[in-house]
């Protein structure tokens, strides 16, 4: 028997089946945007109906790492940048499996920027969370890379001289098929954006603003948000990749000024995933790698047979 | 000269097609019924440097590089030119014919194309040849191979020359070439072939008295190194999932199953570094594929972090270590045995891994089985460390080894069915990484299974996987995690040694190494032994966990040990007494880290002048440490 087969009981799914029963109030700060991106990651995957024990749920270092400790699925609190790579590997062997990474600003755009980059690039199917707080939390308070230009910090004490990084900007040139920005303090929002991104086929990167209220008193999250599909200010094609270029530009330098503005910015649906590229070029197989472990009826090769070559 | 063994060097540029000529060449020599062995060096350069690779070929198993070469197949210049811009690439002066006489063994051969070098190129040729008692054969290679051909096909000419003056029949040779190419460009070379085997027959009353001689192998053989070891037996134990990021000379066993997991419905993938390479082939064991990663010395400081959280996390992991010189980038493309002591402590913490250091071809296969059965059944890293010169290490084996049963099992997973009645928090989560079981080992469940869902986390964590920093759950996480290793050795030593032991047991001399250099010293223990010495060798393969009790069985009694490797510090030997306490009286060091693996004389001049009983040091280009003589 297969045993994956159990996966997609068919059983109603709620945010409770997400909730631990041990340790299920986190210990983020009081006012911490994670809250937020916690539950709306249980509203999204109770909306979607999917099992915790189909989801696996990978998380770097950091206050957001600590998200596998109060979402009740298979977790994987990985190390410092490095949830990207693993989740896409587990993803390649088992595609049933539904991959959700996520980590914070200097995990995800700072040490782990080239395994953005290339996860990006791949078009994996899966879903990447960023909690952008602009700042390093569990750490106390450094700058991060998205910090703003002239943010001090304990380690930035003149300022930080650097620009910050633009981080849908950097996901949409280096290939990602679905970009959305939303933040911690539009709840309704987030489960729906989180909801898209995770039904989207292919790599769906969701930059989430969470205001940190022990290090970033003075971050712009906390300023009422404005959704550019909601408002009759912005009209943009999210299919379009230039259109798209130009609202994120907006949207990314409009954050730094105090006006927060979320929503989707680039959807591409046609897009092969790297799963389809690859099986298109008979480098993947159909069904899952780790299926063929548990098939009775499976053949395995011997090398005894594949010597030819070298006699 | 031995009438009985052939050591044929074919140098070169790189980019004149040194590689595939002596593949073909040695293949052809196997197919003829001898034993063969390869032995590689080339430049860290695309195009131009001197290149070489030696095949030694016998009637007898051989084991290594043997001493110095008898034939010498000189190819044109060790620099390229781009005819059609004029470029040179490389050092003129450099001629592979002049590069190489150093090491040419008196009374051997040497083939060299007139085309390519001119009479004032080969200046005292002639002198040095009398002197040395060398028989010259100059040929015009080039004009063969323009005749029928393309300049570049002076490497054929030169093998059909070689052919002649050896007595081989061609037809092994045209056989591997028909089953290698098609077309006009297999005429050509036939051509070139023939032509060339003709006329040195026609121009030249060979005076040598080098014969290949003739023998027959029992059954069918194949030509393999220890990449292809390795791969194959990856590919047995069901491995399906490779990643990597090219380096040498790890990119040797990436390329090879690159080439056959696809076809057998596993992914092989090449990744943006060696971080997410290590952190793929760990996304992927932890979702239930056999998975593996690999790279040499500086890819592999890179994957440091991963192989600590493996060992927190309890996800198998096999990877393999490819050694080259270092440290740092080091030479590249030259082998060195210096990265021991950090692949066995790679990553901070205390460390729970296996680590293999195979000798040769056959024990790359097993222990590379052997590392995947364990990290699977162990929830740990394993290792396979080895090094350039195996990569470049072609040897005929018997067909028939191979055909083993594949083994695709996970090791300890429990079924959905298993799991409902396994322990479980007040919250149903598994706990893994329970504590009060039976064994230290506890099955791992799947994410997609029933029942199975935990928490894997680099942090301490408490049996489900959730993060704590308990004190006693700590050092009951960690006692469970470390007596791993102990359960890992107890379960080795139910197996069969893969540690041998050659020459006289009661030898109160001894020498002692590891990993590649197995071969070499057991050729030389052998010659040793011939010429009257009494003395043992232990090469050993098991790094981690170490076979301990055997190596001290091994050393009981013995007055002087020589531990022969391939690095600068002694590293082995600092190993062996970190171990066993001092040994400061017993153990001195043989070492040699030019980037050129040993050669058997080297070993047995060691040996004499150690056994003299007199001070002195090593004549070659190896370093005794301390130096014979100083017992300080």
């Amino acid at each position: 028997m297969n045993q994956f087969d159990a996966i997609d009981s068919g059983e109603e799914v709620t945010s409770d089946d997400y909730t631990p029963e041990i340790e299920p109030q986190p210990t983020w700060c009081p006012g911490c945007g994670d809250y937020s991106v916690l539950k709306a990651l249980k509203g999204a995957m109770s909306d979607l109906g999917r099992d915790p024990e189909e989801v696996l749920l990978v998380t770097g270092i950091g206050c957001s790492g600590k998200l596998n400790s109060y979402f009740d699925s298979y977790g994987f609190h990985a190390i410092h940048g490095r949830t990207l790579p693993l989740g896409r590997a587990a993803k390649m062997v088992n595609e049933d499996l539904e991959v959700v990474a996520a980590g914070g600003d200097g995990d995800g755009y700072g040490i782990g920027g080239n395994h953005f980059t290339h996860t990006a690039r791949e078009n994996h199917d899966m879903t990447y969370i960023v909690f952008n707080n602009e700042v390093f939390g569990l750490t106390k308070g450094q700058s991060s890379p998205t910090s703003p230009k002239g943010h001090t910090s304990k380690t930035q004490l003149k300022g930080v001289a650097k620009d910050p990084v633009r981080p849908m900007s950097l996901a949409l040139s280096a290939g990602a098929s679905f970009i959305a920005r939303t933040a911690a303090t539009n709840p309704k929002q987030a489960q729906e954006i989180l909801v898209e991104a995770i039904e989207h086929d292919g790599f769906a990167h969701v930059d989430f603003l969470t205001q940190c209220p022990t290090w970033n008193k003075d971050g712009a999250q906390y300023v009422p948000y404005i959704d550019v599909q909601e408002s009759d200010e912005y009209d943009f094609d999210v299919t379009d990749r230039r259109e798209a270029a130009e609202m994120m530009h907006e949207t990314e330098q409009a954050l730094y000024d105090g006006k927060v503005l979320t929503g989707r910015y680039y959807v591409e649906e046609d897009r092969r995933t790297y799963q389809e590229e690859k099986q298109a070029r008979d480098e993947m197989p159909e069904s899952p790698v780790v299926g063929q472990y548990f098939d009775d009826e499976k053949e395995w090769e011997r090398s005894y047979e594949r010597l030819d070559r070298h006699t | 000269m031995t009438q009985d063994e052939l050591i044929w060097r074919i140098a070169g540029g790189s980019g004149d097609g040194i590689d595939s000529t002596s593949q073909n060449f040695t293949k052809a020599l196997m197919r003829y019924g001898l034993h063969v062995y390869t032995h590689r060096h080339y430049p860290s350069r695309i195009r131009g440097g001197h290149t070489y690779v030696e095949v030694r070929a016998s009637e007898e198993p051989v084991t290594s590089r043997g001493d110095g070469f008898n034939v010498l197949l000189a190819l044109g210049d060790s620099f390229a030119r781009n005819p059609s811009a004029g470029a040179v690439y490389g050092d003129e002066k450099t001629k592979p014919l002049f590069e190489n006489l150093d090491e040419l063994n008196e009374g051997g051969l040497i083939i060299y194309d007139t085309g390519v070098l001119e009479d004032e190129d080969v200046g005292d040729l002639e002198t040095q040849a009398t002197e040395n008692d060398w028989h010259l054969y100059p040929i015009d290679l080039r004009a063969i191979a323009r005749e029928h051909g393309r300049d570049v096909m002076r490497n054929t000419a030169g093998v059909g020359a070689t052919a002649a003056l050896l007595d081989m029949p061609l037809d092994p040779i045209q056989e591997l070439m028909s089953e290698a190419m098609g077309g006009d460009i297999l005429d050509a070379n036939l051509a070139v072939l023939s032509d060339a085997y003709e006329h040195t027959n026609a121009e030249f009353e060979a005076t040598h008295d080098l014969r290949i001689p003739k023998h027959d192998h029992d059954e069918e053989q194949v030509l393999l190194s220890a990449s292809h070891g390795i791969s194959y037996g990856a590919i047995d134990e069901g491995c399906r999932f490779v990643s990597g990021y090219p380096m040498t000379p790890w990119t040797d066993v990436f390329t090879i199953l690159k080439r056959e997991i696809e076809d057998l419905g596993g992914v092989a993938e090449q990744v943006e570094d060696e971080i997410a390479a290590s952190m793929m082939a760990i996304g992927a064991s932890h979702a239930g594929a056999k998975a593996l990663t690999g790279s040499s010395g500086g890819g592999f400081s890179l994957m440091s972090e991963s192989i600590g959280l493996a060992e927190m996390t309890e996800t198998p992991l096999v990877m393999v270590e490819a050694q080259r010189a270092g440290p740092s980038t080091g030479m590249p493309t030259k082998t060195e045995q210096s990265d021991l002591e950090f692949v066995l402590s790679t990553s901070q913490g205390d460390s729970s891994r296996v680590v293999f250091a195979p000798g040769n071809v056959k024990e790359s296969y097993e222990q590379t089985r052997l590392a995947f059965e364990l990290a699977y059944e162990y929830q740990l890293p394993a290792i396979v460390l080895y090094d350039d010169m195996l990569t470049g290490e072609f040897r005929n084996l018997p067909r028939s080894f191979f055909d083993r049963e594949p083994n695709p099992d996970l090791g300890s997973i429990a079924t959905e069915a298993e799991l409902a009645d396994l322990p479980h928090d007040v919250g149903g989560r598994y706990e893994r990484f329970r504590t009060d079981g039976d064994t230290d080992v506890n099955p791992r469940s799947l994410p997609g299974m029933r029942n199975g869902r935990f928490l894997a986390t680099g942090n301490e964590h408490w049996p489900d996987g959730q993060i704590a920093e308990d004190t006693a759950n700590r050092i009951k996480q960690m006692n469970r995690r470390v007596s791993k290793v102990e359960v890992v050795r107890d379960a080795l030593a139910e197996q069969a040694s893969p540690d041998t032991v050659v020459g006289d047991e009661d030898a109160d001399f001894a020498l002692l190494t590891w990993g590649s250099q197995k071969g070499v010293v057991e050729e030389a223990v052998r010659r040793l032994t011939e010429a009257g010495h009494s003395i043992k060798a232990l090469s050993v393969s098991q790094m981690a966990p170490l076979r301990t009790e055997e190596i001290a069985d091994f050393l009981a009694g013995v007055e002087e040990a020589l531990v022969v490797e391939m690095n600068a510090t002694g590293q082995f030997k600092g190993l062996l007494q970190k171990e066993f306490g001092d040994y400061g009286d017993v153990l001195s060091s043989l070492l040699k880290y030019n980037g050129d693996p040993f050669e058997p004389a080297e070993i047995i001049e060691a040996v004499e002048i150690k056994q003299s009983g007199e001070g002195g040091d090593t004549s070659s280009e190896t370093t005794l440490y301390p130096p014979a003589g100083d017992r300080s």
